[in-house]
């Protein structure tokens, strides 16, 4: 044992000098470059390049079947001076706000509820994302006709039950539609609050709460001086979702009412839709699209700054 | 500062019963520690002192007053537990505080509390930190910060040091024994850990399986264990059992496996050719050449003292020497329990035999 280790170890090979593919090859930056691509290709092909588009047609007089030319702010300055423009942007804000508003209320609600011992709590929880997971079209043709003019079941139950004489007409008269497309929003996007606030919530160490019942903490003051701001974090990725889904929501609106009566439940999505590919007018489709950008970037702006690790997250992960 | 009494107190869930009717008197001041297995019942008792657990049958008292239906947070007790509960977002000073915010306390009425307490417990340059930026040890201190600043009647742990590493828990254990001289409150004390129990408490209760094995000070536990679960429980290494029977030939002996002769000072009453289990703790052995024959199998130094594990009468005995004998593997030396201080136990009920 000990010649072999003392016998001299000729190299096996000649040593040459490294080439700068060799060098390339064990860049890690390079490797990583490579890495990125797939997904990037994909981000940029489906997500980049028809963002881009949707703003360069913006700025054209594209139509159906017309290569459109370069025009400036033209379309902007078109959607300026409409009234059915500016109704959709008052109608998506009342329609984002109220919804999140009460989708947040709702959830949080839900989630402490479903956060409690009770019988049958997994079948509950389960239940609670019925709505979630029913697809979208389907759940509002369901609404379509539940809000029926003629054959409301909501309606019919109140005239059974004496309290009208004519059904309601839920989608024809323009504060009902906006109720009721409110609510079908907020029957949809309950339980992804809930769940996500549930998940934040199973997060909470329960020994904070027997800390806090020996500190003489009353079931109230325990959810707005532990429950609460542990949960603040959570609560702004759950409401930054909600809010951009809830701003951009389109199929739901599309399926129950297509904007009407009269547009009052026209969002800028499907106000775009309506002028772009009904219409035929895409350039001016997409400057309605466009000017949803600077809305959505503010909502993403409040969260980014809300999301910024607070100061009691800092510090060493071991608890 | 108040006295508590546990009268009879039974707990079940369900229809399982883990607390059989436990009995303990704490009197005003005292340090009492309750020990035990996994699963005996002690942190249970501990949380029902609380008010985390109900009461399903039996009596706490704190003080004079029954306490079973009284709220948590008016039994004035104070709380320490295991992994401190501290509140994540709040800083040190707003932890420790916050008993008295939620009391509706003046804010300088808070500070000076917390001030006070952070003195005590050496925690003023941290009063602004968050838990995280805390180490084990801090965030143990903040935790009793807590408790102190109420300023309650009784002080209960549950297992507080288990978290922290094996040092820093020796440190801790002399720093709340310290904090215990100093503020004289009554404090109930639960670990699994036998050496806390030992070096910390006035009064140690020891619990197995839902019911008090045997409650008084760390010595009288230690010397006359009422029971063989006592004995085994108490000291480390632990103490060697030997079964076999009484067995007199003119002085009182036993008779170990293998027919080894052992020495008891006195026989019990009619024990005579009894079956018993014989107790004998690792430094009570003595090499001595009236000493029964064992064989050395494992010799572990520890500078202080030496442990040896010997085979005696087939059976695997460790023995502590404080004296530096020369030892190996394969020895053959002759052990001899120190007859004045061996123990003796029924062997079905591992009840104490001998006084």
């Amino acid at each position: 044992m000990a010649d072999i280790a003392i016998a001299p170890r000729r190299a096996k090979t000649e040593v040459r000098e490294a080439t700068s593919w060799d060098q390339l090859k064990h860049n890690r930056n390079w490797l990583g470059f490579w890495f990125m691509v797939p997904a990037m290709a994909f981000l940029i092909l489906f997500l980049a390049y028809p963002l881009g588009l949707g703003i360069w047609l913006s700025f054209t007089d594209t139509k159906i079947g017309r290569v459109g030319q370069f025009i400036g702010i033209e379309n902007y300055e078109w959607l300026w001076d409409d009234a059915i423009f500016w109704l959709s942007v008052f109608n998506t804000l009342l329609y984002t706000f109220v919804a999140s508003a009460i989708k947040f209320g709702i959830g949080l609600y839900l989630a402490l509820l479903l956060n409690e011992n009770m019988p049958f709590k997994a079948m509950l929880r389960a239940a609670v994302l019925i709505p979630f997971i029913v697809p979208t079209v389907l759940s509002a043709l369901a609404f379509w006709w539940i809000f029926d003019s003629q054959f409301s079941i909501i309606s019919w139950s109140l005239k059974h039950l004496g309290i009208i004489n004519q059904n309601i007409n839920f989608l024809g008269d323009t504060t009902w539609a906006r109720i009721c497309v409110i609510f079908a929003n907020i029957w949809r996007g309950v339980p992804f609050v809930a769940i996500t606030l549930l998940a934040g919530l199973q997060t909470v160490s329960p020994s904070l709460y027997e800390a806090a019942t020996l500190d003489g903490a009353s079931r109230w003051q325990m959810f707005r001086h532990i429950t609460y701001p542990l949960l603040t974090p959570i609560i702004a990725v759950v409401m930054t979702f909600s809010v951009l889904f809830t701003f951009t929501d389109f199929q739901l609106i599309w399926a129950m009412t297509r904007g009407g009566p009269v547009n009052a439940t026209h969002l800028m999505a499907t106000l775009s839709y309506q002028r772009a590919i009904i219409a035929g007018q895409l350039g001016e489709g997409a400057a309605i699209a466009s000017a949803m950008i600077p809305f959505l970037l503010a909502a993403i702006m409040v969260s980014w700054f809300g999301l910024q690790r607070r100061k009691w997250q800092q510090g060493e992960n071991n608890d | 500062m108040s006295s508590v009494q546990i009268r009879d107190v039974r707990k079940s869930f369900g229809n399982f019963e883990v607390l059989h009717g436990v009995s303990i008197p704490i009197e005003d001041g005292e340090f009492v520690v309750l020990v035990g297995p996994s699963g005996c019942g002690k942190s249970t008792l501990l949380r029902m002192l609380a008010g985390l657990e109900n009461i399903t049958s039996g009596t706490i008292s704190i003080g004079d007053r029954v306490v079973n239906n009284v709220q948590p947070k008016e039994r004035d007790i104070a709380m320490v537990f295991q992994n401190y509960a501290l509140y994540p977002h709040m800083t040190v000073a707003d932890n420790m505080g916050f008993s008295l915010k939620l009391r509706g306390a003046k804010p300088e009425e808070i500070s000076t509390g917390v001030k006070r307490a952070a003195e005590i417990l050496a925690l003023t340059p941290l009063l602004d930190r968050y838990p995280r930026q805390l180490s084990g040890g801090q965030r143990q201190r903040v935790a009793m910060g807590r408790a102190i600043v109420r300023d309650p009647q009784v002080f209960l742990f549950d297992e507080p040091l288990s978290n922290l590493d094996a040092k820093l828990r020796v440190a801790m254990r002399t720093e709340i024994k310290e904090l215990h001289q100093r503020l004289k409150t009554t404090t109930v004390y639960v670990t699994h850990d036998q050496i806390e129990a030992m070096t910390m408490a006035d009064k140690i209760v020891v619990m197995h399986d839902g019911i008090v094995e045997q409650m008084g000070t760390p010595l009288e536990l230690y010397d006359t264990p009422a029971n063989q679960f006592v004995a085994g429980f108490i000291g480390s290494p632990a103490m060697n059992f030997l079964k076999g029977k009484v067995k007199s030939n003119g002085s009182a002996g036993f008779e170990g496996p293998n027919g080894v002769k052992l020495p008891l000072k006195t026989a019990p009453a009619n024990s005579e050719g009894q079956p018993a289990v014989y107790g004998v703790r690792p430094e009570h052995f003595t090499i001595a050449d009236d000493g029964a024959e064992a064989e050395i199998v494992v010799v572990e130094p520890t500078g202080s003292e030496t442990q040896v594990f010997a085979k005696l009468g087939g059976e695997q005995v460790v023995a502590v020497f404080r004296e530096r004998h020369q030892f190996s593997p394969g020895d053959k030396v002759r052990l001899k329990p120190d007859p004045s201080l061996v123990h003796l136990f029924d062997e079905t009920t591992g009840k104490r035999l001998n006084g």
